[in-house]
């Protein structure tokens, strides 16, 4: 890490030269206009801190690099993350162009020609838009991994492990191989758990009953107390349909929890839309239909009106200097914070019936709602934020709670959208087996694990569980408690966040401690052999000075890149230095956290100074990367040749 | 006046006590003259509860039949509530609550009682004297000097016996520049930049009126703080219009054209009662318990808190800013310069000064900026959030101070050395304390009142050791940087530790922090191991183990020319 830091001067000669070679393959890709001069990228908390540099449009990124002496910033943007690009009203300076991302990421250019920008617009619209699934950035990201590795990445997430780890298949619950070649089902995976005196026959006729024919399947058994959580879409009830093979079903999923008289069915739906949907031949079960069911509206709201919030959000975000009214009023205006806990409260009620020994059944729709990771992003979004989110708020409630940081919720949100991993890709177990996604890309899973290093939480505790048993978030005076999350809407505003970081500082001292442990042990045999020699004088060497380096680093990395913001206008009018220069002293020791993280996937490149700065490929591996191979290069000549 | 008299009902058995997040509890109720303690029979888990009648703000109480409930909410926050079988008992207990909480005289305040069970190390009460600060300045730059002009408080009453102005003027100068500025608070030094050589200081608004009177003195006090050359900003804490209009009440601001080398900026920071039904209405959103989120972000921005915390951070820096990035010296005041002068030429000096944000140098700043400065504590802190009394002179001020301090906590939180605890604990002093330190309006009342012979001084508890080490931050790593805080809304956040501190279960972040201590704390057991194993083989085992650090000693063992 700290070598790497030490030649970043040298990183932006090579990555300068890296962009020469995008910038001439790119040929074939017909973009028009590969590179654009004197680009002004505005800084979002300060008008005046405008930079200017060179953009530039790759057969998979978006590439700014300022002019500046020293340091030429990079700023790069897989196509795969723009969500929307906005060409603004041209003004005497020139024309801007806003580009907004999935990762929460907005980015203001100012390009001085009209005719430029417009360049620039059109092309960006095609490729932040890709028509086939093999124009997308994972079929030819390689991180130069050989197929054995590759392999074994995919295999990191086993789901018949997970459910082996349940406990499950046990007396009651089985595999039913009833899906394979998706016959049933086509969104389910081939392998479903069901229980044991479900049929075939029940679970076919069932799934005829049930919306995109997604029949009841087992979703999370907890093996104290044969709790189990299922999930199904809707039933097509209408208004008096009713089906005995899908009565059955339910039946058979209460009766493997013998200790349970009653299941909950928890429709996640305002009543309201339940009600409406069985007009359309929907709708939800019928109490009277089924034996021993009850039946609960949690009231999460659709997808349209999620994405709505969210959007209204972002908007809030997105203000320049916004009052403290302002921001409170834009947030509360959007109820993001309302759907969050709207979500929390349901998994807290579902949480509850589980621990008191009950039997639920999902309505419809949770699975893409509560934690299936995965969806097709386009579709999904933005619960699948959401989900991210309130894992996140539960970590703020349960510092000790989680193995796993701030970070890796960010890095994994990141890549649901990046496409450079083929994890999130399709809409189904089947789609993805067709694509030959496991052949033909890698997994987020592996990449992560390899870097897990940074997504540790200090703090965890794996004895927390044994001695406060099951999280009980706050369900009483808890809205509070519900915070917005800036470390993820802000993200790319790092002037925003806690210029030192916690996590990073107590992982550090973690670290050391761990090398002290070591070189007492050294210590201590030595002094044993001295004495046993009854030597003095001599001379002791250790690992001192890699540790006090190592100290040096912890304290230095924990200070960030610290300048004042803008807190005045009438400043301008007094005929001054401006407050912007002269940071030299303080930037000097400065760092941003992240930038430090070879995990980060904002990063445009780097964590492999060692290497030499012809090797193009081995720079995507571990940098979380966001530049092709040569060799993907070659192999996906056909899947970037795009027609703009 | 006998306490005896106002307690009719000294002790009452089988009350119960309620708190939130905890089951409720029964035991006696005693009332002593400056306590109500509550102590529960229970064997396994025997406990007490102490409260200071100085620190409830109001009382409420009900019956339903005999049984009486008294709900006590007290200045730090938190409520609780008492049932009392009784109706007799019940209303003799809160009555006497209600007068031992609203005692009028200072003197009968429980400091005057107090007796303390530690030996004094040091002396809290002479650990800051203005003497011993100008030393470190005078060691800098012989511009400044000490005045002893207002030793009888003859010339500003709110100011301290000595304080530190240029040295070009003399005392007959400053007597008057005192009459021009409001209550006699002529501009004295409040920082000295060591990196520039820039300053800060403080004074009230000159009194101009509407006819635009000056004042040749204060030009020329004003002025002589800047070289030839230099600039400097005047920071008004008053919107432009409410420093016109405080012309016509006789006030004003620094024109222009008399003051050459200046350039005013208006920074409106509000004051008195608006802070008041500010911090009420905050805490009231916090105490509601309706399951409503849109209805807590509404409150919570119909409290305009944050406003006012994003208001003075925002000056704070400004002020800070206008020394360190613009090199110019800077001159705060508002109308008195005791309220929101002081809350950002201290907050600028925690951003610029790294010997601010440790815990000695933080109590010096409280000792300099604000108590001998002249805030009112007495009358600011005289109610808290569930106050009805409405009084003009109430406000957060230094509530609002620390809440501020907490944000830069917040955002650098390895570059302080104490904690949040600590600024919690000098909330709840400032509002009701059994040490003298809080006690009256400014020096001038605390030397009548003789504090430091008759009270404790909060700084001789706070400094000892095993005390100290509660308030010390495990991340602290000194760093000498200046600090910037970002004041966008999306980087301030409610202070919890302070609003939510009763509302909210605390077990899992308390385990967080033992968590964070504990891994810091073996970090320093094994460095300390490891020292005294390197000591033995070190050859430079003549050295005392006390005279050298760790890092020192392994850098001397290690390096070359050692053999």
């Amino acid at each position: 890490m700290v070598y790497r830091w030490l030649f970043f001067g040298r990183k932006n000669v090579r990555t300068l030269r890296i962009i020469t070679f995008l910038c001439q393959n790119v040929g074939t890709v017909r973009i028009v206009l590969p590179q654009v001069e004197n680009v002004r990228l505005l800084d979002r908390l300060s008008s005046r801190k405008a930079a200017v540099g060179t953009l530039y449009l790759t057969a998979t990124h978006v590439i700014f690099v300022e002019n500046g002496s020293e340091t030429r910033k990079e700023t790069w943007v897989l196509h795969s993350q723009i969500s929307s690009i906005e060409k603004q009203a041209t003004t005497a300076t020139g024309c801007p162009l806003l580009i907004r991302c999935k990762n929460f990421q907005v980015i203001q250019l100012v390009i001085p020609q009209e005719r430029d920008c417009h360049d620039v617009y059109i092309s960006l619209i095609r490729l932040a838009r890709p028509v086939k699934y093999e124009e997308l950035y994972c079929f030819s990201f390689n991180p130069k991994l050989d197929k054995e590795e590759r392999e074994k990445g995919w295999k990191l997430v086993n789901l018949s492990e997970e459910y082996n780890r349940m406990g499950i298949p046990n007396s009651y619950w089985q595999i039913s191989d009833v899906n394979r070649e998706y016959g049933v089902c086509d969104s389910y995976p081939t392998e479903v758990y069901v229980p044991k005196s479900a049929t075939a026959h029940i679970i076919v006729g069932s799934s005829k009953f049930r919306s995109r024919r997604r029949f009841p399947a087992l979703s999370y058994y907890c093996k104290d107390n044969n709790a189990s959580i299922c999930r199904s879409s809707q039933p097509l009830s209408g208004f008096s349909a009713r089906c005995l093979e899908d009565e059955q079903m339910l039946q058979a999923i209460r009766k493997a929890n013998p200790g349970s008289d009653f299941i909950y069915v928890v429709d996640t739906r305002p009543k309201l839309n339940a009600m409406a949907n069985r007009a359309a031949g929907k709708g939800y079960e019928n109490e009277d239909n089924y034996s021993n069911i009850k039946f609960q509206f949690i009231g999460i709201e659709n997808i349209h009106v999620m994405r709505n919030s969210l959007q209204k959000m972002l908007e809030v975000c997105e203000m320049k200097s916004p009052s403290m009214s302002d921001f409170l009023w834009g947030l509360e205006n959007s109820g993001w914070l309302k759907h969050i806990k709207a979500i929390m409260d349901a998994g807290i009620f579902i949480a509850k019936v589980l621990i008191e020994k009950d039997w639920v059944s999902f309505g419809h729709k949770f699975n893409h709602r509560y934690g299936n990771l995965d969806g097709d992003p386009k579709e999904i979004s933005p619960v699948i934020d959401q989900f991210i989110e309130c894992v996140w708020q539960l970590m703020e409630q349960f510092p000790c709670a989680f193995e796993f940081n701030e970070r890796f919720l960010i890095h994994i949100q990141h890549h649901i959208y990046s496409c450079q991993f083929g994890n999130f890709l399709c809409n189904s177990q089947k789609e993805r087996r067709e694509l030959k996604i496991q052949e033909r890309t890698y997994s987020l899973w592996a990449h992560l694990w390899k870097n897990r290093a940074d997504y540790l939480n200090p703090l965890y505790r794996p004895d927390h569980r044994q001695i406060w048993g099951t999280l009980h978030p706050q369900m009483a005076p808890c809205n509070f408690l519900y915070k917005f999350w800036s470390g993820m809407y802000n993200r790319f505003e790092k002037g925003l966040h806690p210029r030192q970081s916690v996590t990073d500082y107590l992982m550090a001292v973690k670290e050391e401690t761990q090398q002290l442990e070591e070189e007492l042990a050294v210590l201590g045999e030595r002094l044993a052999n001295l004495q046993k020699l009854q030597l003095n004088g001599n001379k002791v060497k250790s690992k001192q000075q890699d540790r006090s380096k190592e100290l040096a680093l912890s304290a230095s990395s924990n200070s960030l890149a610290n300048t004042p913001q803008e807190y005045s206008n009438d400043l301008k009018s007094f005929p001054s230095r401006s407050p912007s220069q002269g940071d030299e002293e303080d930037s000097a020791l400065i760092l941003t956290q992240d930038n430090l993280k070879s995990s980060d996937p904002d990063l445009s490149a780097n964590s492999d100074q060692e290497s030499g700065v012809e090797d193009l490929s081995c720079r995507s591996p571990s940098a979380g990367g966001c530049l092709p191979s040569e060799d993907s290069g070659k192999d996906s000549d056909e899947a970037v040749c795009l027609a703009v | 006046m006998e306490f005896a008299e106002l307690i009719k009902t000294p002790r009452a058995d089988n009350v119960v006590l309620h708190r939130p997040f905890e089951p409720a509890v029964e035991g006696t109720l005693c009332l002593t003259g400056h306590h109500l303690i509550f102590s529960s029979r229970r064997q396994d888990n025997a406990e007490e509860l102490w409260l200071l009648h100085s620190n409830i703000d109001s009382i409420e109480k009900r019956f339903v039949g005999s049984l009486g409930t008294i709900v006590i909410k007290c200045k730090d926050l938190r409520i609780i509530q008492l049932d009392i079988p009784g109706m007799e008992e019940c209303l003799n207990i809160a009555s006497s609550i209600e007068a031992l909480s609203t005692l009028d005289s200072v003197t009968l305040m429980y400091p005057f009682f107090y007796r303390p069970m530690f030996e004094i190390v040091e002396d809290g009460w002479s650990a800051f004297l203005p003497e011993k600060e100008f030393e470190f300045l005078n060691a800098l730059t012989d511009e400044w000097r000490l005045t002893y002009i207002n030793k009888d408080f003859s010339i500003c009453p709110s100011y301290p016996p000595v304080v530190t102005v240029p040295k070009s003027i003399d005392d007959e100068t400053l007597q008057k520049v005192a009459v021009f500025r409001h209550g006699g608070r002529f501009p004295v030094l409040s920082y000295y930049h060591k990196k520039n050589g820039m300053v800060m200081m403080r004074t009230s608004q000159p009194l101009t009126g509407t006819n635009g009177k000056r004042c040749k003195d204060d030009e020329k006090l004003i002025n002589s703080t800047l070289g030839p050359g230099r600039r400097g900003y005047i920071i008004d804490t008053r919107s432009l219009s409410a420093a016109q209009q405080a012309r016509a009440k006789g006030g004003g601001f620094e024109v222009e054209v008399y003051y050459p080398q200046w350039r005013r900026i208006h920074k409106s920071v509000e004051r008195f009662n608006i802070l008041q039904e500010s911090l009420i209405k905050l805490v009231e959103a916090c105490n509601d318990q309706s399951h409503n989120m849109d209805r807590w972000l509404s409150k919570l921005e119909a409290s305009n808190w944050l406003t006012h915390v994003k208001e003075i951070l925002t000056a704070g820096c400004l002020a800070a800013q206008c020394i360190d990035r613009e090199d110019a010296s800077v001159l705060v005041h508002g109308t008195e310069g005791t309220d929101s002068t002081l809350q950002i030429t201290s907050l600028a000096q925690i951003i610029l000064d790294p010997d601010c944000r440790t815990i000695r140098g933080f109590e010096s700043l409280i000792v300099r900026e604000w108590l001998q400065a002249g805030h009112p504590f007495q009358q600011r802190c005289a109610q808290s959030a569930y106050s009805n009394s409405k009084q003009k002179w109430e406000a957060p001020v230094f509530l609002l101070f620390l809440d501020c301090v907490w944000q830069m906590l917040h955002q650098f939180p390895c570059s302080f050395e104490f904690n949040e605890h600590f600024l919690v604990t000098l909330f709840e002093h400032a509002y009701a304390s059994q040490f003298g330190t809080f006690l009256g309006n400014n020096e001038n009342e605390r030397s009548k009142l003789k504090l430091p012979q008759k009270t404790m001084s909060l700084w001789s508890w706070v400094n000892q050791p095993e005390e100290l080490k509660n308030f010390k931050n495990p991340l602290f790593e000194a760093n000498s940087l200046v600090i910037w805080p970002s004041v966008a809304p999306q980087s301030l956040q409610l202070w919890e530790g302070v609003f939510l501190r009763w509302n909210r279960p605390s077990k899992f972040l308390d385990e967080a922090q033992e968590e964070m201590r504990k891994i810091i704390s073996d970090n320093r057991v094994l460095q300390e191991k490891l020292w005294d194993n390197s000591y033995f083989l070190s050859p430079f085992d003549w050295l005392p183990k006390e005279a050298v650090s760790y890092k020192l000693r392994s850098a001397l063992c290690f390096c070359p020319i050692a053999g």
